[in-house]
């Protein structure tokens, strides 16, 4: 994988967006603010879920609603991330924040999966109920939880504290898989 | 004009301990972003709707009224955190363009928000799916955006 990481740095295109004045500010500000659009929407289904909000709404309704918005936005957040990434792959892969983000995504991942393809599938059965089933108010604040902590380890990966290029304790460069050849 | 204040600000116990700390402008900053998806997602909702997007079967009186609380919490949060970033880099934004774009939206986001789109999603009108509607709509997108987007830019500067 680090090898990989490190030919993807080497690659023309990397290095021309990496060293790019405004095409990486860009996407950044598009990773960023479609954030409103993808968390934003996920964290108001998360509160209907909770019935903090929208309690008139069905659920049902929600999903075929705004389930094609959340898609979109995601789809936006994925593809410019990938970018980022792409524009600077060692240091990302090498940095415990990104690690954390991308474990945190998977289990954001998982838990909306286990929502749809249990409590989800009977929706019909509780769209308008007063009460919600437990493993829907469940899923709505583990996903709270798990989409906060991204937003954070994600503002995180910009700071340096724990880059392999400075010294670190045994346990930051594990965790971050540091080694010990180097690097240029 | 403005600019003794901003150094006051900067020169502050508040400012000097956020500047000074390695991880409380972050963790600051990560406030700031949690609150500007909720933020976001509140105006969206309501904004979509005027457009016809979305929850279109919905009253906009309704939705609006639904996503308030969460709305305000988001604009106190974004206040208080974005007040806390500022007061440790205050100089910095006085001379920095993008600081001044996002102020600008800023006033005018909530100056709109509370003005004509408040009188259009509070009453229950017929002009909702108007092409006024519509225009209340957009403009409060664009003019959140032009927030967001000024916002990303003063740490590019």
């Amino acid at each position: 994988m680090l090898a990989f990481c490190r030919w993807l740095e080497a690659t023309p295109w990397s290095i021309a967006l990496h060293e790019s004045l405004w095409a990486y500010a860009i996407i950044e500000s598009a990773h960023v603010l479609s954030l409103c659009v993808f968390v934003g929407i996920a964290v108001l289904w998360d509160f209907r879920l909770l019935r903090l909000t929208l309690r008139d709404v069905p659920v049902s309704e929600f999903l075929a609603r705004l389930m094609p918005w959340m898609v979109a936005g995601f789809v936006v957040m994925v593809v410019t991330g990938a970018l980022l990434f792409f524009g600077i792959p060692v240091r990302s892969y090498q940095s415990v924040f990104f690690r954390a983000k991308v474990v945190m995504l998977i289990l954001a991942g998982v838990n909306a999966w286990v929502f749809h393809a249990t409590v989800g599938r009977r929706v019909v059965e509780w769209d308008s109920a007063p009460i919600l089933p437990r493993a829907a108010r469940v899923a709505g604040v583990v996903s709270l939880c798990l989409w906060a902590a991204v937003i954070f380890s994600g503002r995180m990966i910009a700071y340096n504290w724990f880059d392999c290029d400075t010294p670190q304790s045994d346990l930051v460069r594990t965790l971050a898989g540091c080694t010990d050849d180097l690097r240029e | 004009m403005l600019l003794p204040y901003f150094e006051w600000c900067e020169n502050s116990a508040l400012g000097a301990t956020i500047r000074d700390s390695l991880w409380l402008f972050p963790v600051i900053e990560s406030f700031h972003l949690v609150a500007m998806a909720v933020l976001g997602g509140t105006v969206l909702l309501v904004d979509m709707r005027l457009l016809g997007l979305g929850l279109s079967r919905r009253s906009v009186a309704t939705l609006a009224r639904d996503v308030q609380p969460f709305f305000v919490a988001a604009v106190a949060v974004m206040l208080v955190s974005g007040l806390l970033l500022f007061s440790s880099e205050a100089v910095k934004c006085y001379y920095s363009a993008a600081f001044w774009v996002k102020m600008t939206f800023l006033a005018a986001a909530i100056t709109f928000t509370y003005s004509a789109r408040r009188r259009l999603v509070g009453a229950d009108g017929e002009c909702r799916d108007s092409l006024y509607g519509r225009f209340v709509g957009l403009t409060s997108l664009l003019l959140w955006f032009g927030v967001g987007a000024g916002g990303r830019w003063i740490g590019f500067s």
